[in-house]
């Protein structure tokens, strides 16, 4: 075989490259040393010549002619010596760094725009990339299935009891393994003292299995073994990260001592790692300090409390988890002590990650797009602005196409200039979008899940890239294969101020700031549709009133018998109505839109039901005062400290479970069964959206903490006051030191907060939606006046001749004016039919609020005028003011 | 006339100047064009500036090494010799040519055997 060359190893190539780029340094040397070498090669040639006869002036001629020229020589040997695109380069970036420095304001507008552009969408590619694309920190997240009902809605019908927890661990043929974790935690449930002043913190019971199953081992220490979720166990708890350096300052010798909660010594048998945080993934925006096992025995009775995770077999599909789940499922009791219980129960698994950001999806996709709009504008923008320098740069480039720059030459030098303008701009971009997920990760008051992990890794850097070089050929391309295809002629005798070329530019111009009003139009009424739902949904009636109330976790001592402890609460109530300030005070067990918790519900008396068929009930366990104090109506009588043991059972239902279960009757004054107890109807009060603002209230009761047999789960004391409860917080808490020396100090909080928490997804969504819009609207105002500025710069002397003649100068500020709007208008037309198209997309994550809401639309549509005819009213007024006899004298 | 002369195949001019300095040791720039331009009977059209650009090519790949020193009418001259790696690549490359030079002159050899 005959190969076409002979072969050189890479090796060699390589160092020959690398030779080629280091001589691009030695420049000086390089020259020098050829120029000396020339010279004595001349000198050594026309000696010889003169040896064989030739007169030095002949002999010097020959020797240049043999010589074939030394500039040329010279050229040459740069050439073969050096890396010659690679010059070009650098010459072009020379000279962009020359032009971008002597037109300042236009590259600082340019890196400006087009950082605040790609800024936003690294920042928004980052939050999708943590919340949708990536996987999540757990070991093969891909193999996590959350096992949910169907038709899941709320966490209280989302769980599962101890038995049937059981039953699927043992029956299953598609799970290496399933856990679960204890869903009706209350925040702050434990205490901690032996530690400075004793402070609340929030455990999670999950199953023993938990860690191994999702896959996290501690950092330090061990996770829990089967015999310490058994009853009799020695008590053992393992502490989040966070929570072991803030309260024992990272003590790793913690590890395997016993700690006081809730005063029984529990040991410490880990500590879990940083990068596992649960609340994120689970319940967003919660903090939870420690784990301990859940003893399944201790539960059994209690209901469905389990939420349950399953690791899939290898090779086994989330298909097949359903299909087995939907005959599976229904062999599960509720609880095995009671037969008729079987048949309940149903599931459908989904992938974990699904369960954590699916619900999310949309709106995620909807800001990718919105930011993806405003990219879009920016680019369009920066093209604008280039183009109008490139119309005042046309004789600049006919001279250098004059003086032999290829038409390719001169694209290059436009594509330069570009690529370093949104070079800087990604690097502002970056330092932008940098702040911004530091900023959001470190935000704990917004209720989205795995926030806290959001950062800028190397997809979102990838990410840059792709849009740098995406916006630079975008913006670019236009201006340059405009610039470099005009008539050179035409653009040397263009003095700037004729007509032919300008005005085709113009045209052109026109239709990119129509295209951007049209692209901030889409922009704007999406964001008003968002923001009036937003609207909507801070509208909602609560059931309560959480402005003017706030709540603190109260301490007692849970080993008292019931009348001691009612008189505890009494007195407790009683002092806390008496600080002045106070309107109301009451205390429940939990409060709305903060735990979650369902109990069999009330029944009709008298009437048989089927088994199942009673509905699950949210429970509130509340004193007297309780319900004035949350500000709620009410129909019938409140409870009142005699509604204890001794006399009748009393239930106060909401008008849900009221209205379901006594359709046509007022249900006030009727008997109810409550599991095997007769109660009393004694009123009628206001739904309470209890987990979440934006569902359906279902069923819900109040029963008398008074009473023996529920038993509440810990007690807030809810105080109504007008006064900002910083004001009250220090009489709160002596009221409560004094009836209780070991009250933890714990935040006097308003019930707002909560409320705004639970709103803050779709807050955070609205705002940087309306934040999009706001800049898509400043960009395309920039536009506009961009394009009128330049077009009465250009025409000064038409408008001269014109006020000239007679025409006063509010006609020529119409006739500008007019001009504006009518841009405007062509935009605002093509946005609000795009508008009208896209809305349809985003209808699911509107409430209250139709996507083709007309007075929404009428808005933006407003407000785009009036920003558009300000933009055109700043040029027009200097056109007006324009004196005819200097304009005509300046030709 | 240079009408006449032969165009150097591309990087023909690089083996011509390894060749020349293996053959004849160590040398300035003028001195290997000068010996090209005898060897090849001034049959080869050469701008002698090109040489430079094959020089500097030839060094860069570490082929040739250069040095200053005097000349025989005692100038300052750089004078180049070929390293280890220049010869072995001049071997290979001679080994290609003589090849394909066989090769060509049996091909073009072929339509005059039959037409005579």
């Amino acid at each position: 075989m005959m190969r076409s060359e002979p072969k050189v190893p890479w090796s060699d190539r390589l160092q020959h490259t690398l030779a080629r780029l280091r001589s691009l340094f030695h420049r000086e040397t390089l020259d020098a040393e050829l120029n000396a070498e020339l010279e004595s090669h001349i000198e050594m040639a026309i000696e010889e010549k003169q040896r064989q006869g030739f007169n030095p002036e002949e002999a010097r001629r020959q020797t240049m002619i043999q010589l074939g020229g030394v500039e040329q020589t010279r050229q040459k040997q740069r050439e073969a010596r050096g890396l010659p695109w690679l010059e070009i380069l650098i010459s072009d970036l020379r000279y962009t760094m020359r032009t971008l420095r002597r037109d300042r304001s236009f590259a600082v507008v340019a890196v400006l725009i087009l950082a605040l552009g790609i800024g936003a969408n690294i920042a928004v590619f980052s939050v999708v990339n943590t919340l949708m694309l990536r996987p999540l920190p757990l070991y093969d997240p891909g193999r996590l299935v959350w096992i949910a009902p169907p038709d899941a809605n709320g966490l209280s019908s989302m769980t599962y009891s101890a038995d049937a927890y059981d039953d699927l661990r043992l029956m299953n043929t598609s799970y290496t393994d399933v856990t679960a974790y204890y869903a009706f935690s209350a925040p702050d449930n434990l205490r901690l003292s032996g530690h400075g002043e004793p402070s609340p913190l929030t455990g999670i019971g999950v199953t023993s299995n938990f860690f191994h199953v999702l896959g996290v081992d501690p950092i330090l220490g061990r996770s829990f073994t089967e015999s310490e979720a058994v009853k009799g166990a020695p008590n053992v708890i393992l502490l989040t990260y966070p929570y072991w350096k803030r309260q024992f300052g990272g003590d790793r010798s913690i590890v395997g001592k016993a700690i006081t909660l809730d005063g029984k010594p529990t040991t410490v048998v880990g500590v879990l790692p940083e990068s596992f945080d649960f609340g994120s993934i689970f319940s967003p925006g919660a903090k939870v300090d420690a784990f301990a096992p859940t003893i399944l025995d201790d539960i059994r009775t209690q209901g469905n409390t389990l939420a349950m995770i399953g690791r899939m077999k290898p090779g086994v599909t989330v298909a097949q988890t359903q299909a087995e789940a939907k005959t599976l499922f229904r062999r599960f009791y509720w609880s095995k002590r009671d037969p008729l219980s079987q048949g309940g129960y149903s599931a459908h698994p989904t992938l974990l990650k699904d369960y954590v950001s699916g619900k999310l999806r949309r709106s995620l996709i909807v800001l990718w797009c919105a930011v993806g709009l405003i990219l879009v504008i920016v680019c369009v923008n920066l093209s604008n602005l280039l183009l109008a320098r490139s119309a005042a740069r046309s004789k600049e480039f006919a001279l250098r196409s004059a003086l032999g720059a290829g038409r390719s030459r001169l694209i290059r030098q436009l594509l330069t200039e570009s690529l370093v303008l949104s070079c800087a701009g990604a690097a502002g971009g970056l330092l932008l979008a940098y702040l911004i997920t530091f900023y959001l990760s470190h935000q704990s008051s917004i209720a989205l899940p795995l926030l806290n992990s959001i950062r800028i890794d190397a997809a979102a850097l990838g990410w840059t890239l792709a849009i740098t070089i995406g916006s630079t050929l975008l913006f670019g391309l236009l201006p340059g294969w405009k610039t470099a295809t005009g008539n050179l002629q035409e653009a040397l005798k263009d003095t700037g101020q004729g007509m032919s070329d300008g005005r085709k530019h113009e045209g052109l111009r026109s239709a990119l700031v129509i295209s951007e009003v049209a692209l901030a139009c889409v922009l704007l009424i999406g964001a008003g549709l968002l923001l009036r739902s937003f609207l909507h949904v801070i509208d909602i009636d609560l059931g309560y009133q959480p402005s003017t109330a706030a709540a603190i976790k109260l301490d007692y001592d849970d080993q008292m018998n019931i009348a001691k402890q009612t008189e505890f609460f009494r007195e407790t109530v009683r002092r806390a109505q008496a600080i002045p300030g106070v309107e109301a005070a009451g205390l429940s067990d939990n409060l709305p839109l903060e735990r979650n918790r369902g109990w069999g519900g009330p029944a009709v008396k008298g009437k048989t039901y089927r088994p199942g068929e009673i509905q699950d009930a949210f429970v509130y366990v509340v004193s007297p005062g309780y319900l004035p104090a949350m500000g709620m109506r009410l129909r019938g009588r409140d409870f009142g400290w005699q509604d204890d043991d001794k006399g009748d059972s009393t239930i106060i239902l909401n008008e849900t479970a009221a209205h379901a279960l006594w359709p046509n009757e007022d249900a006030v004054g009727k008997m109810a069964v409550l599991g095997k107890t007769d109660v009393r109807v004694i009123g009628v009060i206001q739904d309470v959206h209890e987990t979440n603002v934006e569902g359906k209230p279902s069923w819900q009761m109040y029963l008398p903490v008074m009473r023996s047999e529920w038993g509440a789960s810990g007690a807030t004391l809810v105080v109504r006051t007008k006064l900002p409860p910083a004001q009250l917080a220090s009489s709160v808490m002596h009221t409560l030191r004094e009836m209780n020396p070991k009250q933890s100090a714990v935040e006097f909080r308003p019930l707002q907060r909560t409320v705004d928490h639970a709103v803050s997804p779709r807050r955070f969504f609205m705002l940087l939606v309306s934040i999009f819009a706001g800049l898509g609207l400043i960009l395309a105002s920039l536009g506009i006046y961009g394009v009128i500025s330049y077009s009465v710069t250009r025409r000064t002397q038409e408008i001269g001749i014109r006020m000239a003649l007679g025409a006063t100068p509010e006609r020529v500020q119409r006739a500008i004016l007019s001009q504006t709007l009518r841009m405007a208008l062509m935009g605002i037309a093509v946005g609000l039919v795009a508008s009208f198209a896209v809305a349809g997309l985003i209808a699911s994550l509107l409430f209250g609020t139709k996507p083709t809401d007309p007075g929404t639309f009428a808005a933006m549509a407003t407000i785009l005028i009036l920003v558009a005819g300000f933009a055109g009213y700043l040029p027009a007024r200097r056109a007006s003011r324009i004196n005819p006899m200097v304009a005509l004298r300046n030709e | 006339m240079g009408d006449n002369k032969l165009d150097l195949l591309q990087g023909t001019l690089d083996l011509m100047v390894l060749q020349t300095l293996a053959a004849m040791g160590e040398m300035h720039g003028y001195g290997i064009a000068r010996r090209i331009e005898q060897v090849s009977g001034n049959e080869v059209l050469l701008n002698q500036g090109t040489i430079y650009a094959a020089l500097v090519r030839l060094q860069q790949r570490s082929w040739i090494s250069a040095a200053w020193g005097a000349s025989e009418n005692n100038r300052r001259a750089k004078f180049y010799t070929i390293t280890r790696r220049g010869q072995k690549q001049l071997e290979q490359d001679t080994a290609y040519w003589t090849r394909l030079s066989g090769v060509m002159s049996r091909v073009l050899a072929m339509g005059e055997k039959e037409s005579s």
